[in-house]
């Protein structure tokens, strides 16, 4: 083990360095300050995300398993962008009294999961992408069950757990006709063996239905809305946001890798899963009126968009979904964000209690609305880019209809977006919620979310940095 | 900084002022002021422009700027104008400018209304000036949304239903637009080189007519939700009424232009060749869109309602003659954007001033309003004639110029249309008419209105701009027409390759 090889590890290693400093602090802090571990976390990993970003060598290890290059460092560090704020969200809430024992338990499981996602998003083997889906999928399910006093948020953890088994087992049986048909599982071995017989198409079939839970596609969404609504808010921003967005990202890699012979095939089923992903999404988006599950579904029809910039295959297509997900990171979070922030102060969550919520907090309307156009696709927010984008990848290869599909749910979603703008503008409230002064890491976190929303879409050089690392089938 | 930019930052510069602002009066103060150097940067503009084609400049744009903005999809930020452009921009300068004064009563969140108002306003410059397709997509996009605070907001009668509905349905036209945009892109270089969004750049390239085939409907749609085209005009009647007057004032002066615009500008100067071979199909609906909106408004008994089918009505004229694809209809449609955008600007205002007195804006609860307040009786009177066709004021320039041109195709289908869209002059006058007598001639029927004041200071500012305007255009359109033909050329030419009607 070299420097050098140390270096090219550096993301996970610095990530599991900063766990255990963390569970070093718990065992040396007093039991009356233990808020400090928080304030610790969060710099640690603010260090981390701001450290990924400094150019350093990239290469393989383990003979092949473990592989990064430009475009997977990149796709770490978004994620570690989107990691840094809902843990700067996170501090607010962990302040309760009934959050106040478990604080290092929730760090080091979200630190635990972030390891999982980058080792998955390095791999080169089915094995390591396995053991790091494992590794990112666990810990959250106990942090779903997280909140002690509610039964929900055990329902929650439940389902996620014995969900993703299922789909973990249904992934795994899908590897192993992989490997039953190539005899390997190194990526590029895999792709060479690839010949697109029937067992390998129901191969693939398999190993995508696996991911489509991880990704909330229908028909394999049922438990994100249940989920989502037990679980604490912060941890449902975690799973919409970064959780989907890590594994997005694998899966158009091993797609654009593995298995490009049998572009047809996956290019038929993105289609159609695409298309019912962004309609379902969108109808049981409108009568929701808890806002944890709206928001659920308003991101399982985001998913839908996603998979546009899959379906073509091209260049332009992964550097679209990639900036999407940096978009949605903060769009989301945004959202999330303000949500956290008036769940904190008032412990209200329901649509129809935001009524007349610009008289009392007009910058948090403000701040929600602009998350929400910035998810609906409305110019002049970076939404609106990600998305066009996104269409323009999928009209490149001549599927118009899908562009043409996906833009009417666009205005569907719309329609849901504003509904909840209309309750903060429009709709009259004697019993609105009082106007409350959030602290200061709520407001930084929520001020980068405003400017990535404001900024990401004009400020051309980061599509045009993201497509520079990005690669075709 | 180019003079064309001007018009997206001057609008950005007030709305920051605003915000800053807290007292009512310091905000509309600033609003006025910034709308009013807006409405000389276009008089300026309109000089400039003048002058540079009068030295001989004979390109297509001028006052061109070209930023990169992403290059690996050639999307660059660029601005260019030609004579149609400039005349557009001084409508929409002039609407915004009279908006301004007659919504100087708004007192519910003041500071809100403004900013949204200018925001609208500022998509609407950013859609005139741009020639790059993503640029004018996105400044469409802007100049949309506004709307649903706007009439939600400020808004009367079914407001929250109406702003949704048009929101939502203005929406889906720009779902429309952008697939044909996406399409226009990919086939913009058919015999190699670089995809362009550039107009100028695309209009020199033939796209395959069975790209056109499917991306000219979808375009000319998608734009003609906005301008009114049946049957997806249902927005506007609603939209319209539940609207504060500003709103009104500049969704049917301006917004509805920017349909008729863009089909023009993009539809049809891109894809010519399929909008020959398919504009019966849109002949048809445009013609059903300006005897219908003429007949609904007939049956109104709400004075918005009755604007609004006339918008209508005027609008689909517009997208009528463009669809004519000749030089005389295609002046005439221009002329009559501008027209009709002025006259319904002024009716609007005329209707929210009448309603801030009277309370009510059925007609049959108002009478012999012509001896209380002669003031805007008067204007009224001459809005309404503008809009009938009555010679000396725009309305009669646009329209006879529309249907001369509509007429010169010998071919019996384009002859029964114009015939058919004529008998809307009689329509048209028929609810003018009825609405002037009841609501202004006579005895007064309703004892509650004779103490109504007549206008005020900033209505009338209001008013006499746009009065002004439309007397001038109506005396003296040879300047106007004279800009516009020499801009015609480019697509002129283009379409005499195809047909020489």
């Amino acid at each position: 083990m070299s420097l050098e090889n140390f270096l090219i590890m550096r993301h996970e290693l610095f990530l599991m360095a900063a766990a255990l400093l963390v569970l070093m602090a718990e065992i040396f802090t007093h039991p009356d300050r233990k808020m400090k571990i928080a304030n610790f976390s969060v710099i640690l990993l603010a260090i981390i995300a701001i450290a990924g970003f400094i150019p350093g060598a990239s290469g393989t290890l383990f003979g092949g398993m473990y592989e990064t290059s430009g475009t997977r460092i990149l796709m770490k560090n978004i994620l570690n962008i989107g990691a840094l704020l809902v843990f700067i969200q996170s501090v607010t809430w962990l302040k309760k009294e009934e959050n106040a024992e478990k604080i290092s338990e929730y760090f080091i499981l979200l630190i635990s999961t972030l390891v999982g996602m980058n080792f998955m998003i390095s791999s080169g083997h089915f094995l390591m992408f396995y053991i790091g889906l494992e590794l990112a999928t666990i810990p959250i399910a106990a942090l779903s069950a997280y909140d002690r006093y509610r039964n929900q948020s055990a329902e929650a953890g439940i389902k996620l757990i014995l969900s993703s088994a299922l789909s973990s087992g249904i992934l795994l049986y899908g590897l192993s006709m992989i490997y039953g048909t190539t005899g390997t599982f190194y990526f590029h071995e895999v792709a060479s063996h690839m010949t697109g017989s029937n067992l390998q198409i129901l191969a693939f079939i398999f190993f995508f239905a696996g991911m489509a839970f991880k990704i909330s596609i229908v028909p394999f969404h049922l438990w994100t809305a249940d989920v989502y609504e037990g679980s604490p808010v912060n941890i449902t921003s975690y799973l919409s946001v970064i959780s989907k967005g890590a594994a997005i990202f694998i899966l158009i890699i091993i797609l654009f890798t593995v298995f490009p012979v049998i572009l047809a095939t996956w290019q038929k089923t993105i289609y159609v899963t695409s298309v019912l992903t962004m309609t379902i999404g969108n109808l049981f988006a409108i009568r929701q009126q808890n806002l944890k599950r709206f928001l659920a579904f308003s991101s399982i029809s985001q998913a839908g968009y996603i998979l546009l910039g899959f379906i073509g295959g091209n260049q332009l297509g992964m550097a679209s979904v990639i900036y999407y997900i940096l978009v949605y990171i903060f769009s989301n979070l945004g959202a999330f964000g303000v949500v956290i922030a008036i769940s904190n102060a008032s412990g209200k969550e329901n649509i129809n209690e935001y009524n007349g919520l610009y008289h009392t907090n007009p910058g948090l309307s403000l701040i929600m609305t602009l998350s929400l156009f910035s998810l609906a696709g409305i110019p002049p927010v970076a939404g609106f880019f990600g998305k066009f984008f996104l269409f323009t990848a999928a009209a490149e290869k001549g599927f118009y209809l899908l562009v043409f599909i996906a833009v009417v749910n666009t205005i569907i979603s719309l329609y849901y977006y504003l509904l909840i703008v209309k309750a903060m503008f429009i709709n009259k409230n004697e019993m609105a919620i009082e106007k409350f002064k959030s602290d200061f890491l709520t407001k930084f976190a929520l001020a980068i979310c405003v400017a990535g929303i404001a900024a990401t879409g004009f400020a051309s050089i980061i599509f045009e940095a993201i497509r520079n690392l990005s690669f075709g089938v | 900084m180019d003079i064309l930019t001007l018009f997206v930052v001057i609008p950005f510069l007030t709305i920051t002022g605003i915000l800053f602002l807290n007292d009512t009066r310091q905000v509309r103060l600033v609003a006025a002021f910034g709308m009013g150097i807006q409405l000389i940067m276009a008089g300026v503009l309109v000089f400039l422009y003048l002058s540079a084609r009068h030295a001989g400049n004979t390109d297509e744009m001028l006052f061109i700027r070209d930023h990169l903005w992403f290059s690996s999809l050639n999307i660059h930020y660029t601005v260019g104008v030609d004579g149609i452009s400039v005349a557009m921009i001084a409508l929409t300068s002039l609407v915004v400018f009279a908006g301004i004064f007659a919504s100087w009563e708004v007192d519910f969140l003041t500071k809100e209304f403004f900013v949204s108002l200018i925001l609208l306003a500022s998509g609407v410059f950013g859609f005139f000036i741009s020639i790059d397709l993503f640029t004018i997509f996105l400044f469409y996009e802007l100049a949309v949304i506004p709307m649903y605070l706007l009439i939600g907001i400020w808004g009367t009668g079914p407001k929250e239903y109406s702003a949704m509905k048009l929101t939502l349905m203005l929406m889906g036209g720009s779902a429309f637009i952008l697939v044909g945009l996406l399409g226009i892109y990919f086939n913009s270089a058919p015999d190699g080189g670089r995809l362009s969004f550039n107009i100028l750049e695309i209009s020199k390239v033939n796209i395959p007519i069975a790209a056109q085939r499917i991306f000219f409907p979808l375009t000319f749609i998608g734009f003609g939700v906005l301008g009114a085209l049946f049957p997806f005009h249902t927005w506007s009647p609603d939209g319209h009424a539940s609207a504060p007057t500003a709103v009104s004032m500049l969704h049917a002066g301006v917004l509805m232009k920017l349909g008729g615009y863009g089909a023009f500008r993009v539809a049809i100067f891109l894809m010519p060749q399929a909008a020959h071979q398919l504009s019966w199909i849109f002949i048809i609906l445009t013609s059903i869109s300006v005897v219908y909106g003429a007949f609904g408004a007939i049956v109104q008994k709400d004075l918005k309602y009755i604007n609004a089918y006339s918008s209508v009505s005027h609008c689909g004229l517009v997208l009528f003659a463009v669809l004519m694809m000749n030089q005389t209809a295609m002046n005439g449609a221009i002329i009559q954007m501008i027209s009709h955008g002025l006259m319904t600007a002024l009716f609007f205002a005329l209707i929210g001033m009448l309603y801030g007195r009277t309370h009510t804006r059925m007609i049959n609860e108002m009478g012999g309003l012509m001896k209380i307040i002669p003031f805007l009786s008067v204007c009224y009177v001459i809005a309404g004639l503008a809009s009938l066709g009555l010679p000396g004021l725009s309305g009669f320039v646009a329209e006879m110029t529309i249907f001369v041109g509509a007429f010169q195709h010998p071919e019996l289908f384009y002859r029964v249309v114009t015939i058919m869209a004529v008998s809307s002059i009689v329509i048209t006058a028929v609810y003018i008419l009825r609405v002037v007598a009841i609501l202004l001639l006579g005895p007064t029927t309703n004892e509650h209105h004779e103490h109504l004041t007549d206008a005020k200071w900033f209505e009338k500012v209001s008013v006499i701009t746009l009065i002004s305007s439309v007397a001038a255009i109506g005396l003296a359109p040879y300047w106007l027409s004279s800009m516009i033909r020499v801009s015609l050329h480019p697509i002129v030419e283009k379409i005499i390759a195809i047909s020489p009607f």
